[in-house]
């Protein structure tokens, strides 16, 4: 078994060493074992299983650092892998999240050489993570793309390993760029050096060596003065990158996939997800290593691919879930049961959670208390189901963790227990508790019962719910005609649902008609123009140009809009809505910019490389300045796109006119993924690069017989002036910041005008408004291939909405009139956010309020400002809410 | 070759990707067999601490 929460948990014997299957010794598994589970005689089996596609997502291995000499992972026992590092920061890892030296011995060592070492275990005051450990390294390895994923996790490790340690741990990154590229990444390096006190450093580490006595680590390396520094840590944790493992290479190679040098797959920039073989498609780290929301988006891209490939026979081979039978409680005396979570040791490692667990069963009504380590894993939902059953509980109350993430789980248990699911209250005392009073456990304890005594008195009043229906209209609308949004409305015209797709210019195409070449050279303009030449001709799309939005009713199934071109006005019903408004490039207000024709922004030289302009032969020296107007205060983020645009770039240059001079002014390389082997490129082709710090930025001098740009050189450490023809701008890329739009739909923005997805890691492409879905730069700026995977990305996520058809449910958590009640004022009606509430038209309570249950989100706003006390919210009662704040009333 | 089309689709990987594309298969009208080497499903992912930017717990 790997950990508790393994889905599916079962014990599994290891063949390899496994005494009975290697020598036919031991066996004593299968005697003590009481269900009789253990068979030896099991071998492996052939399945032909038949299919109409395949996804193929094997994921990566991380790398092994043991062959690396100079940093010692196999024999110094303080250097251990980023990845054992997550383990040591888990509270259900070897240390149980305690951060400690040794951390490899067991917690209780045997052996006598383990036991000494032991006795020299300490809570480490320094630990230092080198980056670039099996990634851009052609020298002692051969991967020479960057693995993504490292720099955002060491800076994650290094605040954790922080809270977990205390204040006075010094954490220090050593670096060679720090790339932050993703979305809120830039913010969460900086809070991390400004608010934690990590320290970065932009150095290469060249050795390791260890204290024979202490095993304190002293490490060696240039500083960015060229300065020899010397330095003793207590750890030394390895930022490993990401790998291919030569089993997934062999596999691939089996599917007829083709891959790039790396092993990576190749797929082309606007069919991302789709590998050489028909038929099979590709999603996680295997197509080019990434972090977990891109994975994530790859994921329903593939989804929506392989949906696209199969459309005609969808719902053939399906079944239909056997219903359990609810049990009617209504009347019958409160049964509760109380579950108390230890969330690892995330609960239990400050509260009493047993203790918690027997308070619980002297309280009104609890018939049942039970703690269990992990609630959330499969074996303690399948026990929950039998004691539910056995013990003819009707009210469950689950102490742990925040309902966000698991009420839908748990309610799905009480389902399969037979209850209905709003007999169910979740209290958190893990979030609000055990995290934020961790320093003082008996409080938090205290705490703990109270919370339980509160969720314990409302869930006494708890009633069953009902979820009404909604038919879902099974068409779509898609704002924006950019490659997101096209690509969005292809995918789900190609599985048979209308499509409308509004763009408020003349031409559809978006921001990328103006590009020139994608990161793999792929001709944007030509592919471009094939995308809505296939989008124009399709029968399910209706393409409304020129068409503005003018108004948006109604919910999810049932959308209702205005859409106005020129001076006609039409209505739209839709079921669902995508979001793809895409992003433009800024106006620098810097270097010149606007003063001279000679000082241009990527998407100008993008002009002039794609009509071969006549000015590009004049050029001598080319230079490029990045991050203007991104990554600092203004817009405290990554434009993400540009790093790899510029050096893109430079590469044409210098392959148009070898002779040309070429820089790149910069404050962080970028070019993440494969992206990297670009970097490599440029440089092998004479580009140069030159690191400008944000507070010492390069001058700009604007001469009639050329640009004189003026910085330090970070290599020579000398102000340095090169005479330019030419200078690039890499200017930051800016949303569209539509707040009507944002508006209509009730979708939130960030604080830079981008979108704001339902969750960062698992939910990219959809907005927390049901039906409404999210893709392309709306959502942060990202490259070609990355919009057509969002766009796929989203459409997938509609697609499993609208082939849902007729089953389709709204919360039963929704507010209720009691028309007895109702003075008619129509407070109700002008505060709702969703316009539910609505004046019943005619019959007995004509001009009472009632309440439209679709659009209520249970948001309680018409409850609170009812002055009759006749509008009630369903499991929310004012009975209920009094129950919990007498319960916390009350002295235990 | 038979040129009917099936209705089912196999994922190779239980990882993030591979599980989050079965659902979306799933819940969209087709079969999904879900194929994973290991002994259980979750990948990478579940033996992560917690994840960035938003320091959310990765189980």
């Amino acid at each position: 078994m790997e950990y508790p929460q393994a889905v599916p948990l079962k014990y599994g014997i290891n063949p390899e060493v496994c005494l009975k299957l290697t020598k036919d010794k031991c066996g004593t598994c299968e005697e003590v074992c009481p269900a009789n589970a253990i068979d030896y005689t099991q071998t492996e089996k052939t399945l032909i299983l038949d299919a109409g596609a395949i996804i193929f997502s094997p994921g990566f291995k991380p790398f092994d650092p043991s062959k690396f000499d100079n940093y010692q992972y196999v024999n110094y026992p303080n250097v251990v892998t980023s990845m054992e590092f997550e383990r040591i920061l888990s509270a259900s890892g070897p240390t149980m999240g305690h951060v400690t030296t040794f951390p490899k011995l067991p917690l209780n060592p045997k052996k006598k050489a383990d036991k000494l070492l032991a006795e020299k275990r300490k809570d480490p005051k320094k630990i230092a993570w080198f980056q670039c450990v099996g990634s851009r390294d052609m020298n002692k390895c051969d991967n020479p793309y960057c693995s993504s994923v490292c720099c955002m996790y060491a800076v994650k490790e290094a605040i954790i390993a922080k809270e977990h340690a205390g204040g006075d741990l010094e954490c220090s990154i050593f670096f060679m760029d720090m790339r932050t590229p993703g979305k809120e990444f830039e913010k969460y390096y900086q809070t991390a050096k400004e608010k934690h006190g990590i320290n970065f450093i932009r150095s290469r580490v060249h050795s390791v060596t260890e204290d024979f006595d202490t095993h304190d680590l002293q490490i060696r390396y240039a500083d960015e003065m060229g300065q020899i520094v010397t330095d003793v840590y207590d750890m030394v944790v390895l930022s490993v990158g990401l790998e291919i493992t030569p089993e997934t290479k062999a596999l691939a190679g089996k599917l007829g996939i083709e891959m790039t040098a790396n092993g990576f797959c190749k797929t082309d920039s606007f069919e991302p997800v789709t590998t050489s073989r028909d038929g099979i498609y590709v999603a996680g780290v295997f197509n080019n290593p990434k972090d977990i929301p891109e994975s994530v988006l790859e994921a329903s891209a593939a989804a929506s691919a392989a949906g696209d490939a199969l459309s005609e026979v969808r719902d053939t081979l399906t079944k239909e879930v056997a219903k359990i039978t609810e049990v009617n409680v209504v009347g019958e005396r409160p049964n509760i049961g109380v579950f108390i979570c230890d969330c690892g040791s995330n609960i239990k490692g400050v509260v009493d959670t047993a203790h918690v667990t027997e308070y619980a069963k002297t309280l009104p009504y609890v018939t049942f208390a039970d703690e269990n380590m992990y609630a959330c894993s499969q074996d303690a939902q399948d026990k929950m189901v039998e004691q539910i059953k056995e013990k003819k509980l009707n009210r469950i109350v689950l102490a742990a963790c925040t309902p966000k993430t698991h009420e839908p789980l748990f309610q799905e248990t009480l389902k399969s227990a037979g209850l209905n699911k709003y007999l169910f209250e979740m209290t958190n005392i893990r979030n609000h508790n055990s995290w934020v009073h961790k320093n003082n456990p008996e409080i938090a304890t205290q705490k703990a019962k109270d919370l339980v005594r509160m969720a314990v008195a409302k869930a006494a009043l708890a009633e069953p719910l009902r979820e009404e229906k909604i038919n879902v209209n099974a068409s779509v609308m898609v704002i924006g005609g950019g490659l997101a949004g096209l690509t969005a409305a292809k995918s789900l015209a190609t599985q048979g649902y209308d499509t409308h797709i509004i763009e408020k210019k003349e031409v559809l195409g978006g921001e990328a008609l103006k590009l020139f070449k994608t990161a793999q050279g792929e001709d944007v303009g030509e592919r471009l123009a094939e995308l809505v030449q296939a989008v124009t001709a399709h029968d399910k799309i209706t393409v409304h140009t020129n068409t503005t939005l003018e108004n948006v009713e109604g919910f999810v199934g049932n959308f209702k809009s205005v859409l106005k071109t020129g001076d006609k006005t039409i209505e739209l019903e839709h079921g669902v809505a995508v979001l793809a408004t895409g992003a433009k490039s800024s106006e620098p207000t810097e270097y010149g910019y606007g003063t001279d024709e000679r000082v241009i922004r990527t998407l100008d030289l993008d002009k002039l490389l794609k009509e071969n302009d006549a000015r590009l032969a004049a050029v001598n020296t080319a230079v490029f300045i990045q991050c203007v107007g991104s990554r600092e205060p203004l817009r405290p983020y990554c434009s993400r796109v540009c790093c790899t645009h510029s050096v893109d770039n430079a590469i044409a240059l210098k392959k148009r006119n070898p002779a040309m001079d070429v820089f790149i002014l910069y404050r962080d390389i970028r070019t993440y993924g494969e992206r990297e082997l670009l970097y490599k490129e440029a440089r092998e082709l004479g580009v140069i690069f030159i690191r400008y710090d944000v507070d010492k930025k390069p001058v700009v001098t604007i001469e009639k017989d050329g640009l004189k740009i003026s910085l330090n050189d970070h290599v020579l450490n000398r102000p340095v002036t090169i005479d330019a023809d030419l200078l690039t701008l890499a200017a930051a890329i800016v949303p569209r910041r539509d707040e009507r739009l944002a508006n209509f739909f009730k979708v939130p923005m960030n604080d830079e005008g981008f979108f704001i997805e339902k969750h960062a890691k698992l939910g990219p492409a959809e907005f927390a408004t049901a039906g409404v879905f999210l893709a392309g730069s709306a959502h942060y700026p990202k490259p070609v291939n990355e919009a057509i995977t969002q766009g796929r990305a989203a459409a997938s996520r509609a697609a499993t909405l609208l082939s849902k058809k007729d089953n389709l449910f709204t919360s039963g958590s929704i507010a209720s009139v009691d028309a007895e009640k109702c003075s008619s004022c129509g407070v109700c009606i002008s505060i709702c956010p969703y316009s539910s509430p609505r004046f019943v038209s005619e019959g007995r309570f004509e001009g009472k309020a009632e309440i439209n249950g679709v659009l209520c989100k249970g948001c309680g706003l018409c409850v609170a400002s009812c002055r009759s006390g006749a509008l009630h919210l369903r499991g929310f009662d004012t009975n209920q809410i009094f129950s919990q704040i007498f319960a916390l009333g009350e002295v235990v | 070759m038979n040129s009917k089309k099936t209705g089912s689709v196999v994922v190779i990987g239980g990882g993030i990707s591979g599980m989050l594309s079965a659902l979306d298969l799933a819940n969209s009208g087709f079969y999904v067999y879900l194929v994973e080497k290991g002994p259980s499903i979750g990948g990478v992912m579940s033996q992560l601490d917690k994840t960035f930017p938003t320091n959310d717990c990765a189980m």
